[in-house]
């Protein structure tokens, strides 16, 4: 029986003069065969990143389910749903609600939109009647009527969104996700 | 770190000392890939198969890292074979080494649990069944088996919580299991060091980097085997599992093939499956844990490397036969052939712009008339018909005759008496078809065949005889019916080059009416003059003795008025249509089809309306 506890820890005695070459093979093939699976793996974990929005059909707007009569001149916004078709990854949802707008008429042929979602964090924000503002619960951002910010809680005013008033009385709004936090309207892709 | 690196190996660095370090790399790359799946797997009945498919072909990389994955499995099994080998021929498993003999057998029990759970994580057919196949033996286990079984499955039948538990096992308990195993095995082999057999061989070197570069080019080609497994066979997903549908393809990962066989013969089936399934390959692992102890005695190495050498041929000759008996096992090779188009299938089915719907794939598989039209075929046509000559699933109709024989057996009472007894079976010959093969059922050669031979498409109605041998009554209705006779009056008129086109126009007409895919339009020249010669019965040459209006009734698509009436011939309204195929089916023996004269059964109260609808629609081909 050999007796390699002895000798463990000490440079063998006689060791051949290893080459350069030897150290070098030995490293390289270690850090290819992990790098392998290692890099693979990270590829595939950034996927979202790469991943294309599938495009949206015609021009991104959609019809709301409030015809511009229903809705009061200068009076208050109205909350709707946004009612769309959404992919997740291998599943399509169809006609799910994927966010909410608040509605206002302005004038006789104007509705001015916001995204309920409030800039700052990403919550939803809440309409006071009381005192005709819009109010976030989670971080007490407020806004005016008009969307301006009210405290400098929010980076930004409420998203306004694009409204077109069609056929002599449909409200067509093209619904957008802004990133929170950033002091610019930044689209989500 | 250090001490690891410049471990002294006496006798010099060899290529049989690599195996250990394979089997830590391929672990490596199942964490490293294993973590990243993780990311995108999604544990459940409805998810499981949709996230595994979407890693396969959606997500970038996600067939790589989902095939590095699966091969680095497989070749993980194999070199723990060959690191076994290597350590009980080299007397490794030796005082003061036995302790690490038995840690490297559990973590040997642990890559085998680890390669169970993993195979039915993306819940395909293939896992699934050979899952149960798994959770059944264990539910053999004796005493505490049945509790066994609802403790893995999560109750009493496979579901969400099957998948929740083995992904738990399988991402969890067992990989953290095995690295607290593996840093135990890896810390006493260091404390003992490398068995040498023959130190003197060469000069003493230390692992690096003399042995790390051994190690390392055994890794390279372990990695070059599973990346080349990856990228020209890839990792196979079978269609997603489904409870209600057999498979009939259904085998454990390559690795089990020796168990699956070994169950397989009759004098192990006899003795039970605990038998075959448990005690036998307990009894196994028993010699491979007592081999320390039994190396002790003179003989016992030798015995020891007999052994080993034994089962492993044992295990590659059952394997070997496994794969034999399935290649000759036409039914088999069927099955797979079927497995194969449903796999393709489902990623078809799955890649359309609606989706997934969320009750998952398995419902795009149960409402697609491509895969389910050829199985109700099989199920409800086939035992009379037959689909190109097979079934419609691919395989052919075969019958195995019993072989009886009269044996004396003794009874209870002591006396003994001649008893027939079924003692084999002979070769499976081919059934024959009572009723026409309809693999070009509503085709334009169909309805040709029809008009100009009609007697020859039936023909298979001649197997059907009566009591007495003799032609049954209703096949000669058929066969010696006025259809029959008016198309044997016929032939010879079709025969004349005059008439070719005026046979086409007709055939076009009557393929119209089906309004099926490829078939001509209902305006087309060729449909418009059939339908003068299908009323009026003008041909260039000769005439018809009876016009087809004259036995048949056909409303023409678009038409107001009925051509000719319903009353002796079968309608021929949409005729091998959707609606006049489902109307048949429903019930042929109705007056607008065969009447008294029918032999068929009614399928209207056997099939449901959606099963109905399937097979008609993939009859018709009216499927995307």
């Amino acid at each position: 029986m050999p007796q390699p506890d002895l000798e463990l820890h000490d440079r063998p005695q006689g060791e051949p003069r290893r080459s350069f070459i030897t150290h070098v093979l030995a490293a390289g093939i270690g850090l290819l065969v992990g790098a392998v699976p290692a890099l693979s793996g990270l590829a595939f974990f950034l996927d979202p990143m790469m991943r294309k929005k599938a495009g949206a059909t015609g021009d991104g707007f959609l019809k709301m389910p409030v015809a511009l009569d229903a809705l009061e001149v200068d009076g208050e916004p109205q909350l709707v749903k946004i009612i769309m078709d959404r992919v997740d990854a291998w599943n399509t949802y169809l006609q799910q609600p994927v966010g909410a707008v608040y509605l206002r008429r302005t004038e006789q042929d104007k509705v001015v939109a916001f995204n309920s979602r409030c800039p700052h964090l990403g919550c939803a924000v809440d309409y006071k009647p009381s005192e005709k503002i819009y109010f976030c619960p989670c971080h007490t951002s407020e806004f005016k009527l008009d969307g301006t910010k009210q405290n400098e809680i929010p980076p930004r005013h409420l998203d306004s969104l694009e409204v077109q008033i069609r056929n002599g009385g449909e409200v067509w709004l093209k619904f957008q996700n802004f990133r929170a936090t950033t002091p610019e309207k930044i689209p989500v892709a | 770190m250090h001490e690891a690196l410049y471990e002294n190996i006496p006798g010099g660095a060899r290529w049989r000392y690599v195996w250990g370090s394979t089997l830590v790399f391929t672990f490596t790359i199942q964490v490293i890939t294993g973590l990243f799946l993780w990311t995108a797997y999604s544990p459940s009945t409805t998810t499981a198969w949709e996230s595994v498919y979407y890693i396969q072909h959606h997500m970038q990389y996600g067939w790589l890292v989902r095939g590095l994955h699966h091969f680095s499995a497989q070749a993980m099994t194999v070199l723990l074979a060959l690191h076994l080998m290597q350590v009980v021929i080299d007397g490794a498993y030796k005082a003061p080494r036995e302790i690490n003999f038995w840690l490297g057998l559990i973590l040997m029990q642990i890559v085998l649990g680890l390669g169970l759970t993993g195979y039915l994580l993306p819940w395909d057919q293939k896992g699934y069944y050979a899952t149960q196949v798994s959770t059944e033996i264990m539910g053999a286990t004796p005493v505490v088996g049945p509790q066994l079984q609802n403790l893995a499955q999560g109750g009493s039948q496979y579901g969400h919580h099957t998948l929740t538990r083995f992904f738990a096992m399988h991402a969890g308990v067992l990989p953290a299991t095995l690295i607290a195993f593996l840093a135990l095995h890896i810390a006493v082999f260091r404390r003992h060091g490398i068995t040498v057999t023959n130190p003197d061989r060469a000069p003493a070197t230390a692992f690096w980097p003399d042995q790390v570069l051994k190690d390392g080019i055994a890794c390279l080609a372990v990695l070059a085997t599973v990346l080349a497994l990856t990228i020209f066979k890839g990792a196979e997903l079978s269609a997603p599992a489904d409870p209600s549908e057999a498979y009939s393809a259904a085998r454990p990962e390559w690795y089990f093939l020796f168990l699956f066989q070994f169950l397989r013969f009759g004098w192990v089936e006899h003795q039970g499956l605990a038998f075959g399934a448990i005690y036998v390959p307990g009894a196994l692992m028993a010699v491979l844990v007592a081999m320390p102890i039994l190396g002790r005695w003179r003989a016992g190495h030798a015995f020891n490397v007999a052994f080993l050498m034994l089962m492993m041929l044992g295990i590659v000759g059952l394997t070997a036969l496994a794969l034999k008996n399935d290649s000759e096992d036409p039914d088999f090779l069927a099955a797979v052939h079927q497995a194969h188009e449903d796999s393709v299938r489902v990623v078809e089915l799955a890649a359309r712009p609606e989706g997934i719907p969320l009750e998952g794939a398995v419902s795009l598989m149960r409402s697609d008339p491509k895969s389910q039209g050829p199985r109700l075929f099989a199920r409800n046509c086939a035992p009379c018909h037959r689909y190109d000559g097979h079934d419609g699933t691919g395989r052919k109709i075969t019958r195995k005759d019993a072989i009886v024989e009269e044996v004396i057996e003794r009874q209870k009472d002591g006396t003994d008496k001649k008893v027939k007894k079924i003692v084999g079976y002979k070769p499976p010959v081919e059934e024959l078809a009572t009723a026409t093969d309809l693999g070009n059922f509503g085709s334009s050669e169909w309805i040709k065949a029809v008009i100009t031979n009609f007697k020859g498409t039936f023909s298979a109605l001649e197997n059907v005889k009566d009591k007495e041998g003799k032609l049954a009554e209703s096949s000669k209705r058929f066969l010696e019916g006025d259809m029959s006779g008016w198309s044997a009056s016929h032939a010879q008129l079709w025969r004349v080059k005059e008439n070719e086109q005026a046979l086409s126009d007709l055939v076009a007409f009557l393929h119209s009416q089906g309004r099926r895919k490829g078939a001509p339009g209902i305006s087309d020249d060729a449909s418009k003059r059939g339908r003068q010669i299908f009323e009026t019965g003008k041909i260039p040459v000769g005439a018809f003795e009876t016009n087809c209006i004259d036995c048949h009734s056909l409303q023409p698509i678009d038409e107001d008025k009925l051509l000719g009436e319903v009353g002796s011939g079968p309608t021929l309204t949409n005729y091998a249509g959707k609606n006049w195929l489902r109307e048949f089916l429903q019930n042929p023996g109705h007056e607008k089809f065969y009447g008294s004269k029918n032999a068929m059964p009614a399928f209207g109260e056997r099939l449901t309306e959606k099963e109905l609808d399937l097979l008609v629609r993939w009859m018709v081909g009216d499927y995307e």
